[in-house]
């Protein structure tokens, strides 16, 4: 995927000095391994740190709401969903954004790398033929690539962007016969303590840092709920109760919205499988009005919407 | 101040040694990566590790900490008056504690015990702690101690030093709790020739290892007003989600809310980490929020570590280098970078 680096370059470039857009939003180079910074280029001079590798997981889309300029924004097929709902929330008009199209083979999961490699630290890292070299101060390890991306992305079947202007490479082959919901159901089965005990394990190390929510594109609100301070209307410790509220709450929250980015999960600090909450969540949207988001603009979610004929089993 | 030398497979005998004498918290790894806890036994106890993901402070100053109750029943002579939460202090051993995460309590003590305020239950747990620090051989990629005022054998907040010489522990007593730690212990051996330049050698190669990052130097003479005003943060704070990643792993960040949690007529008061990267940290009640935007935010972070504090205390920065901020930023802010843009956007006279 590095190849896209000299194609983004090229686009920023002409974009810029084309006046087709004021700003250009991609990733530069990280300061440490597996990692990239998004990137906010203004002017030409900038345009050659602009950088592209498996560890641009980020949400770029995250950087849209409410902008009030013109926007030339690298988008995986995540991203552009995102983008689809932000079109549909409001938060961004297509007039406004030059989409570059990046088809993706699934990003890196650091964490799990830096685990696999138990505490040796890699210090350089090529990426070449689905493979991923990681070259410390005194090893070197090759792993497969398919076995060290992200959870969400080793089940995506949107790799490609969904609208876009330019495309930064040729379209990649969909993953075909993935099983989404493997992990929802094995929750699912459980019998309803089982399942109580299941999340409160899950989110025991939680230290309301909010990573998770701030690393989603659709947390956007001006005020989130755990925010609102006049009245209060959550509980601000690590108690359990309080803890579970600003999960369950946040999974609604993004209920019919969510593209599984995996965005949250990246970004929490203890590890938290965040999107236990939101595949459930996805599931039930697509059982219930047989919706996937962010593949169109002209359909709204299902949840702000409201049919005579749509299912309701979940009134009781 | 003494020596001695405590062989690997001897080690398991005096952690149990003192965990009968002492509450002994160690790094354990739990899940995915290490935290600072109580052992259970000595068994649990990890000290091949890098470092912890969250930094101890919590032993001091935890996330969410009762400190009074209070009732508010109807006729209860009691009702409104605060009553302060009883808590634990027993003595205990902080055990394997990075030098750097030592430093950092004492930074904090700069908040907690001050001439006119002395934060009883911060003051109480320093007294009866004694932190027995393990050197780093082989500090980080994202570790600059040496550059933060610290470094990987930096004895200044440590009782005692351990040193990993591959076969066994040198233990160097540093202060008079630590000597006495250590006369107490049965089983330590007489310092094996070499041990002692051993570890020396060690210390050298990770100071080499980790240089000096950055120099603060030139911020020193900045005007405060002159870095505020300057045009990087445009480009710093862009990434920036003002998540409170940064803040909440850091061992020297030490800010907190204090809240009444009321149920029915009992009620607790809580205090509660915050961080300045919260857009809530600053809301004042009439509604003007003074940082309200992400960039004031991020802004506030670095120059309070980096220049109002050195400025305030003529003590260097408030910051130890161990890197956590640098490797769970989601967005890899890195604070040694943001440290080089403050110190050279100077404007050297011509
Ligand atoms: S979720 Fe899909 S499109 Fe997004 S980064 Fe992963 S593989 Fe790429
Ligand atoms: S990012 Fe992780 S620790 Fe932070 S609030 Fe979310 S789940 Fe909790
Ligand atoms: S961890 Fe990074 S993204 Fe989060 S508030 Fe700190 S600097 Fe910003
Ligand atoms: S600012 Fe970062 S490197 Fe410095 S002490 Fe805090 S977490 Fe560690």
């Amino acid at each position: 995927m590095r190849a896209y680096t000299e194609k983004i370059r090229e686009a920023a470039k002409r974009l810029l000095s084309e006046d087709r857009v004021d700003v250009v939003i991609g990733f530069r180079k990280g300061t440490v391994a597996l990692m990239n910074e998004p990137f906010l280029v203004k002017s030409l001079d900038q345009v050659d740190r602009l950088y592209w590798d498996g560890n641009c997981g980020i949400n770029l889309a995250n950087y849209l709401p409410k902008r009030p300029d013109r926007v030339a924004i690298v988008a995986k097929g995540c991203d552009s969903r995102n983008i689809v709902v932000h079109l549909l929330e409001n938060q961004i008009k297509r007039e406004q954004l030059y989409i570059l199209g990046a088809p993706c083979h699934g990003m890196i999961d650091r964490r799990r790398i830096l685990a696999a490699l138990d505490g040796k630290e890699p210090l350089q890292v090529e990426e070449a033929n689905g493979t991923i070299k990681l070259i410390g101060r005194d090893f070197e390890e090759t792993l497969e690539r398919s076995s060290c991306l992200q959870d969400n992305c080793a089940i995506c079947i949107h790799r490609n962007p969904v609208v876009y202007d330019e495309l930064l490479g040729d379209l990649v082959a969909e993953q075909e016969n993935v099983d989404r919901y493997s992990d929802v159901r094995r929750v699912e089965a459980m019998s309803s303590e089982q399942r109580w005990q299941y999340f409160d394990d899950l989110i025991a190390p939680c230290i309301r840092c909010y990573a998770c929510r701030n690393a989603c594109p659709l947390c956007y609100c001006p005020t989130c709920f755990v925010d609102e301070s006049r009245p209060q209307w959550v509980g601000k410790s690590i108690d359990r109760t309080d803890t579970r509220t600003f999960h369950f709450l946040r999974a609604y929250h993004v209920a019919g919205r969510c593209t599984d980015c995996g965005a949250c999960e990246r970004a929490c600090p203890v590890g938290i499988k965040v999107r236990r909450f939101t595949k459930k969540l996805e599931k039930d949207i697509k059982e219930l009005y047989g919706y996937e988001v962010g593949l169109s603009t002209d359909e709204r979610p299902p949840l702000d919407t409201y049919r005579p004929g749509d299912p309701e089993p979940f009134f009781k | 101040m003494s020596e001695t030398y405590v062989s690997k497979e001897k080690l398991p005998g005096i952690v149990e040694q003192l965990m009968g004498t002492h509450r002994v918290f160690g790094p354990i790894l739990k899940g995915q990566y290490h935290q600072f806890a109580l052992l259970e036994e000595s068994a649990d106890l990890d000290l091949a590790f890098r470092n912890t993901r969250l930094s101890p402070k919590a032993l001091f100053h935890p996330h969410s900490e009762r400190m009074f109750e209070f009732t508010l029943e109807k006729g209860n002579p009691d009702a409104g008056i605060l009553k302060e939460v009883p808590k634990d202090y027993r003595s205990r051993i902080v055990l394997g504690i990075r030098p750097c995460d030592a430093y950092a309590f004492k930074l904090d003590d700069r908040n907690f015990i001050t001439d006119q305020f002395k934060d009883p239950w911060w003051v109480q747990r320093r007294e009866s702690t004694t932190l027995v620090g393990l050197a780093c051989n082989d500090p980080c990629s994202t570790c600059f101690c040496t550059s933060a005022g610290s470094g990987p054998f930096d004895t200044s907040s440590l009782d005692v030093l351990l040193v990993d010489l591959g076969e066994g522990y040198l233990l160097q007593a540093v202060t008079h709790k630590g000597e006495q730690l250590m006369g107490d212990l049965a089983g330590g051996e007489s310092v094996p020739e070499h041990c002692t330049e051993q570890a020396a050698a060690l210390k050298q190669s990770a100071e080499a290892q980790l240089g000096i990052q950055f120099n603060l130097d030139p911020v020193k003479q900045k005007s405060m007003v002159e870095l505020f005003d300057a045009p990087f943060w445009e480009d710093v704070q862009f990434s920036c989600i003002n998540c409170g990643t940064c803040t909440f792993l850091c061992p020297t960040c030490w800010c907190f809310d204090i809240q009444d949690e009321v149920y029915q007529s009992r009620g607790e008061r809580i205090r509660i980490w915050d961080s300045c990267m919260f857009p809530l940290f600053t809301l004042h009640g009439a509604g003007h929020n003074p940082r309200d935007q992400k960039l004031k935010r991020v802004r506030q972070r670095f120059m309070h570590k980096l220049k109002y504090y050195p400025d305030k205390y003529a003590d260097g920065i408030a910051c130890v280098g161990c890197g956590r901020c640098v490797q769970h930023c989601p967005v890899n802010i890195d604070i040694r970078q943001v440290a080089r843009l403050m110190a050279e956007s100077c404007v050297c006279p011509v």
